[in-house]
């Protein structure tokens, strides 16, 4: 009898006879394949030849990137064409902290990040006036004015840019290695912030607001602060990724540094590979980095059919490509949602 | 009477969501019919799909014996639909003037100008020049039914004409309608006021859940009738 | 004295050339909410028409002028029907990188067929003539014409909107797009008109500017740069602002070339980034 009451009184209270998941098979096995491949990476300076550590480097700048401007635009809502500002500021301040600063230029990397970041302070109080089309626009326009400014200053090289001299101290093999490690950091940690963070109460409050301001408001969100804080973290995120770069590139001016190609490139490659998801921009990446290898010698036809797929992609397959994928296959590899399971 | 507008089984579907389930309708050139029924019974969403806001199948509305379902709407406002929307949906850009002229955009032509629509609600002469929406409640709804007039239309839709208004503005307006019918425009009156469109109409239909739950003629049917079909019972 | 007034003027008759560029955005902007990144490649895809008719059969760039205007026109009204109506939603992404595509697009193409190097439409001298004002002051014929044209721009638009049936469907599209449909207003073509009309005008600005200054395929950027912040510094809403945003961008530029040829541009910005910062909504905008 005991027994039967006790049994009754469980159906009576809350029970739920469901759980919460956020694990699926195919994040479980993408964790177990990212081990393995920071595993290999980690080797690679000891087998890999010049070229290729120099290949990843690059790719790796690309992804940093792809993933910083998803979290802006994707998961953050803001829609920025002038990102390549932050690309500027983190090389040229690789540039002043290692030749003129002395600072090691490997610690320079994430130093640049936060140069990046500091800048982005005010200059978010500028941009922040602009919603939407002007909004993008008005990032292009800040871009142009750092471009503008560094152009004139001939500390740094004026017009026609100048060359890292802070690694003179190192060996080719030691500041390729470093180098590659970096980027390997850079590459495992972008994904993981990102990720992380929209795992959060954060990432919660981003999606909100990026469904309606107003209501997130309404529910004890601080849109403007959190609008905010995504914007430096992507700042700091294109910041690293511009250093990085011109580390690995050892010379740097002002067009390469703050030129309006960075945007078209970063942004196709977000939206090609899927917007609003971790997986998108890595495919997107990866397709990019490949097909520039490929078709990189076409110049102009290869930029104008990108363009084309582009637009093709945002009017007919606005989920990009992984879109196409994981709703086909129903995969989440990075999964950030929560999922009932009964 | 022939008919002017029927509908024949006719269904509507937000996404997955499907809004209407068969509806039958038809409405006599020179009739006045209202239709009544609770918030989310398929009132709103019936008048999209007469006016094309909402794809149809080809055959499932006809006007005139022509099927219009999935002409877009503005094609159907030459063709003589037009529509007073549920919240006047006046223009702020424009003034009260070019709200009314806009309604002669299709360019029907007809009886209905400017100033038949100034003869019929005076007060609109006086603020010709004000912006469309810096007007009371009323004043308004007049703007908005002047600018449907306008348009010259065999069919005039009227959704929700009391939404916001006080009862003897409603009464004002709802004097109107007669001076507009007399001339043979018919006219679908959408009222939340039960006892209204029963009193302005020559028939009545009642919506519930998608369907039509009753009809009939609006003076011969009685109100605890009504009460069952409007909740359902 | 004198060569500071002479500076203002060069301003003011470069702004004419910045306001041309800007009334096509303002425009698209207030009907369709849309912000065309591919504006300013747009303005160098005229110029380079221009450019073509003038080398090829040997006419006078305002006969090139009159044929690349219906030209612009239809190119306007094609793009915005085939593919630009598609991105037409609260979201700004997805025309935002539509026309950030189309801008790729056209950059390339012009590079395919006209290569790196600058072009110029000859002019036949009247680059060079200049009406005397006073003593010591005169004003060059060209920039004249680009700032009576602007002028004649903003009226026109100005009258456009205010006074026609296009006009009036233009507002009433922008303030409530279904019900302007419930007019009888049909949006898809509605839509593809106010494009055609604002690359229409590139069709004037691109070949005038060309025949001011040197034109290469990637110049399209920074064109779109200055149109933009005339845009926003006059405000949002009037085409009376923009014309103002336009002259007032021209005159900065102008001052800041006068100070040191080096900063010119970045004074130009400099206003932008002031007028962003204290009057965010633009000097002269439209209260709705």
């Amino acid at each position: 009898m005991t027994t039967l009451s006790a049994t009754t009184v469980a159906r009576e209270t809350t029970h739920p006879d469901f759980q919460v998941e956020r694990a699926t098979r195919a994040s479980r096995a993408t964790m177990v394949a990212g081990a393995l491949l920071l595993a290999v990476l980690i080797s690679m300076p000891f087998w890999a030849d010049s070229s290729a550590l120099r290949t990843f480097t690059e790719f790796a700048c690309f992804l940093v990137m792809a993933q910083m401007w998803n979290l802006l635009g994707g998961y953050g809502g803001m829609v920025s064409i002038g990102q390549q500002a932050y690309i500027g500021i983190g090389g040229y301040a690789l540039i002043a902290l290692g030749n003129f600063a002395g600072v090691n230029p490997f610690i320079c990397i994430p130093l640049a990040g936060v140069v990046a970041a500091l800048l982005a302070i005010p200059t978010s109080q500028i941009v922040f006036r602009l919603q939407g089309g002007y909004f993008a626009i008005g990032t292009w326009a800040v871009a142009e004015i750092y471009r503008l400014l560094v152009a004139n200053a001939s500390v740094l090289g004026g017009g026609s840019g100048t060359s890292l001299t802070a690694v003179r101290g190192f060996t080719k093999a030691a500041r390729e290695s470093i180098t590659f490690w970096i980027a390997v950091a850079a590459v495992f940690g972008s994904i993981a912030l990102v990720y992380y963070l929209l795992r959060s109460r954060f990432g919660l409050a981003l999606t909100a607001i990026r469904d309606s301001e107003v209501a997130s408001e309404s529910q004890g969100i601080h849109v403007k602060r959190t609008k905010f804080l995504v914007y430096v973290i992507s700042a700091f995120g294109f910041g690293v990724a511009g250093a990085l770069y011109f580390l690995s590139n050892l010379r740097i001016s002002p067009d390469a540094a703050f030129g309006v190609h960075w945007s078209p490139v970063v942004i196709f490659m977000v939206i090609i590979g899927g917007l609003g998801t971790i997986e998108g921009p890595l495919i997107g990446a990866i397709l990019y980095f490949a097909l520039s290898k490929i078709f990189g010698d076409y110049g102009t036809w290869y930029l104008m059919a990108l363009g084309l797929v582009a637009i093709v992609v945002t009017i007919r397959f606005p989920q990009g490509l992984w879109g196409v994928i994981a709703k086909r296959f129903d995969i989440r590899c990075f999964p950030v949602q929560r999922r009932l399971k009964f | 009477m022939a008919a002017l507008l029927q509908t024949h089984n006719l269904t509507a579907f937000y996404g997955d969501f499907q809004a209407l389930f068969g509806i039958d309708f038809e409405i006599a050139t020179g009739e006045i019919v209202a239709i009544i029924g609770a918030n989310g019974a398929g009132k709103s969403t019936f008048l999209k799909t007469l006016t094309g806001l909402i794809k149809t199948q080809k055959d499932a509305v006809q006007l005139e014996g022509d099927g219009i379902g999935g002409v877009p709407p503005h094609d159907l406002v030459a063709r003589g639909i037009a529509m007073v929307p549920e919240g006047r949906r006046l223009f702020p850009s424009l003034s009260v003037e070019e709200n009314l002229t806009i309604g002669a955009y299709a360019k029907r032509g007809g009886p209905w100008t400017l100033e038949r629509v100034y003869a019929t609600f005076p007060v609109l002469s006086e603020r010709r020049r004000n912006p469309g929406t810096a007007l009371s409640g009323g004043q308004q709804q007049m703007v908005a039914i002047g600018r449907a007039l306008m348009a010259n239309p065999k069919l005039l839709i009227c959704d929700e004409l009391s939404l916001g208004l006080a009862p003897v503005v409603i009464k004002e307006i709802y004097e109107a309608i007669p001076k507009i019918t007399a001339e043979g425009i018919t006219a679908i009156i959408v009222e939340q006021d039960v006892a209204v469109a029963k009193r302005v109409s020559h028939r009545l239909y009642c919506f519930q859940e998608g369907r039509v739950s009753l009809t009939g003629e609006s003076s011969k049917t009685p109100m605890e009738d009504i009460s069952k079909a409007y909740f359902g019972i | 004295m004198f060569t500071w007034i002479d500076t203002i003027l060069q301003g003011v008759m470069l702004g004419g050339l910045y306001a041309l560029f800007a009334m096509g955005l303002s425009l698209m902007f207030g009907v369709m909410r849309l912000v065309n990144t591919a504006h300013g490649d747009f303005v160098l895809l005229a110029a380079f028409a221009g450019f073509v008719i003038t080398d090829t059969l040997h006419v006078s760039p305002f006969v090139a002028m009159a044929l690349v205007i219906p030209l612009a026109f239809g190119v306007g009204y094609i793009v915005q029907r085939g593919v630009l109506n598609y991105t037409i939603s609260k979201d700004p992404l997805p025309s935002l990188v539509v026309t950030f595509g189309m801008s790729i697009v056209i950059q390339n193409l012009l590079l395919e067929l006209f290569s790196a190097d600058t072009r110029s439409i000859s002019a036949g001298g009247i680059e060079t003539q200049s009406i005397p004002l006073v003593e010591g002051l005169a004003v060059g014929v060209l920039p004249l014409m680009i700032f009576l044209a602007a002028l004649a721009a903003t009226l026109g638009f100005q009258w456009l909107f205010g006074n026609t049936s296009l006009g009036r469907a233009f507002r009433a599209t922008s303030d409530d797009r279904e019900a302007a449909s419930l007019m009888g207003i049909n949006n898809v073509h509605i839509y593809a008109l106010a494009t055609a009309i604002a690359v229409g005008v590139l069709g004037v600005a691109g070949v005038f500017h060309g025949m001011r200054t040197t034109i290469a395929p990637t110049d399209g950027p920074a064109q779109l740069i200055y149109a933009f912040e005339a845009v926003i510094i006059g405000g949002m809403g009037s085409f009376w602002g923009t014309f103002a945003g336009g002259i007032i961008l021209g005159v900065a530029q102008a001052i800041g070339f006068r100070v040191d040829p080096g900063w010119g541009i970045l004074v130009g910005h400099l206003v932008f980034i002031l007028v962003l910062l204290f009057k965010p909504s633009g000097l002269f905008p439209k209260t709705r």
